[in-house]
């Protein structure tokens, strides 16, 4: 693919190269400068557009390794229109991984290719996802928690300076903030049922609270990431102004639900503005990180069997449309 | 009765209809329990398939063929249980295995995507042949239904035809497992055809007698088995009887897992 080449742009010494660089160099620090899209055939740097490709791709895979803990819940939703509602957005997340492998296929990565490093362990996704759902009222703390933290960090990406992935998050911020909503419904809906309801409703949340929080990544201090793709336009707020912005939009919302955020250290704080909380255990998100997730296995072995099971649908729809292109062509030249 | 009354909009959903207060006529509440258990039953088998689908572009499209039928399901039990004070839920989850009418086609495991493929491109060519004719109905709630779900169909029956010819033609392959898939599936086609004892008490034209849709429905599927280069079975057709409650193996285990969570709160809303 074209654009790949100025990947490799570094490692060769050739002159004319040399100085279509440097005038590429100067027009993406403009870019950069005035808040401008890159777009796909500009000149970036090798370094950003790799890390752009593991961002991208990385939020494509969660797309996709998140539809299974709601899959787990489609045929068992309690009501017709939950039942609905919950397949509509699963389907939902796979029309975002699509257009995220989209955008990242705009950067000379092929889908096939991200595809092997999923399934390779070589590329990662969400931790979130490798926590389990046994509970209906876990489709109502994903939408909540996860989908509420994965807005705050989303809608910041709305601006990302590479145009491709921008313009997907656009779309995809407004689907998801709909399924928080959604979320937040059926949470409600159990908090005003039964006993049993409530403790359900509860019982979920303290497991996925801490988790959520985590989306935003480890602290400041101990991000490595974070500084070049702030410079870049890429990332807009640190990993724990974005944590702060959710609490703070948490606490309000756990009031009218009427659940207790498992955390006794949440109190308000006049002087900084914000809602102070609780130390989070981080060695649990390095373990789960490092594979030992309750559920990382699965995830990537159900990932891998629908794969390996469809590669036979893939070759003869790749046989079909070869054949049909030959027929073509055979006309045409007759 | 109300019902032939209202005028019902082709934006039809199981809400607008239940915020309606028609009350079905019994006979008319009997079909659209069938027809409704048809399509809530392959919405159920549907929504099996997402996340496991072969490509992701297939996730979508299952997933978008699960989901029109469930608001056909949604909308033709609403219909239904006006006339027994009965919510789409009670239906759905508060029947036991005897009382669902769906016909054993649509309970069928999905299988390998081939099977699933068989299956949905024969129901789809039978509902466009039945919701064509239903959207000329007398009563105007299954005649707004029908035209709603028509135009869904359509798309529905032109995604499973695509599959029926690229995996008839395309490799060795996928050649036999289609040819395997539309084999296995092919005794159930004939269940479709049966007659409907709810229409034995009503009028010509509230309902659709799908004995007439029969010559119809062989002749395209035929052709469209040819045109993928795969054979017409020969197999007999399986007795059936799912219109009267008589399902097969498969039926209690899907029904298990589809209520197991309702039943377990009853008289909780979600």
């Amino acid at each position: 693919m074209a654009t790949s080449t100025s990947t490799a742009g570094s490692d060769i010494a050739a002159p004319g190269i040399a100085a279509a660089d440097a005038a590429g160099e100067a027009r993406f620090a403009e870019l950069l400068a005035t808040e401008s899209r890159v777009e796909p055939t500009d000149w970036m740097p090798a370094a950003y557009r790799k890390t752009l490709v593991r961002q991208i791709s990385q939020h494509a895979h969660s797309e996709i390794i998140g539809m299974q803990p709601e899959g787990n819940w489609i045929t068992r939703a309690p009501s017709l229109k939950r039942k609905a509602i919950l397949m509509a957005k699963v389907q939902d997340e796979a029309g975002h991984g699509l257009y995220l492998y989209s955008a990242a296929q705009t950067l000379g990565i092929d889908r096939e290719t991200m595809f092997d490093q999923l399934l390779t362990g070589k590329a990662k996704y969400s931790s979130i996802f490798n926590y389990v759902t046994p509970t209906w009222a876990d489709m109502g703390s994903i939408g909540w928690l996860v989908d509420g933290a994965a807005i705050c960090n989303q809608v910041p990406l709305c601006r990302a300076s590479y145009g491709p992935y921008g313009r997907a998050m656009v779309r995809i911020c407004k689907e998801e903030s709909f399924h928080q909503r959604q979320g937040f419904e059926i949470l409600l809906e159990l908090m005003r049922g039964t006993p049993g309801q409530r403790e359900m409703a509860q019982e979920s949340v303290n497991r996925w609270y801490a988790p959520a929080l985590m989306m935003f990544g480890p602290p400041d201090d101990d991000s490595p990431n974070s500084a070049q793709s702030m410079a870049w336009n890429i990332k807009r707020f640190s990993n724990d102004d974005l944590r702060q912005r959710f609490v703070d939009m948490l606490v309000p919302q756990a009031e009218v639900l009427g659940v207790t955020l498992p955390d006794p250290d949440i109190r308000w704080n006049e002087e900084r503005g914000h809602y102070d909380f609780g130390d989070l255990d981080w060695d649990e998100f390095h373990e789960v990180l490092a594979g030992r997730g309750q559920a990382n296995a699965v995830r990537v072995a159900n990932r891998r069997a629908a794969h390996d099971e469809g590669a036979w649908v893939r070759e003869a729809a790749r046989a079909y449309a070869d054949a049909r292109a030959t027929e073509t062509e055979g006309r045409i030249a007759s | 009765m109300s019902h032939s009354k209202h005028v019902v909009s082709t934006a039809i959903t199981a809400e607008t209809i239940a915020e309606s207060h028609l009350v079905a006529p019994e006979a008319v509440a009997l079909y659209a329990l069938g027809l409704g258990d048809d399509a809530l039953i392959l919405a159920q088998r549907l929504g099996e398939w997402i996340a496991h689908a072969p490509e992701l572009e297939e996730d979508v499209a299952l997933g978008n063929i699960g989901l029109d039928q469930l608001g056909h399901a949604r909308s033709f039990l609403t219909y239904a249980g006006t006339a027994w004070n009965k919510s789409e839920d009670d239906l759905a989850y508060f029947r036991t295995e005897s009382e669902f009418r769906n016909r054993h086609i649509f309970e069928q495991p999905n299988g390998d995507f081939a099977v699933t493929i068989a299956r949905q491109f024969f129901v789809s060519l039978y509902f466009d042949r039945l919701y064509r004719a239903l959207k000329e109905s007398t009563d105007p709630t299954l005649a707004a239904i029908a035209a709603k779900a028509t135009k869904e169909v359509d798309y529905h029956l032109d995604h499973s035809v695509q599959w029926l010819l690229r995996l008839g033609l395309g490799t060795t392959v996928s050649h036999e497992k289609m040819q395997r898939a539309v084999d296995a599936i092919w005794p159930f086609v004939g269940e479709l055809f049966s007659p409907e004892a709810a229409l034995r008490d009503l009028d010509d034209g509230v309902g659709v007698r799908p004995e007439l849709l029969r010559e119809s429905f062989e002749e395209d599927a035929r052709r469209r088995i040819l045109d993928a280069g795969l054979k017409v079975p020969t197999a007999p057709f399986a007795r059936g009887g799912g219109r009267d409650g008589i399902h097969t193996e498969v039926f209690g285990h899907l029904l298990a897992e589809m209520q197991v969570l309702a039943r377990a709160h009853p008289g909780a809303t979600w």
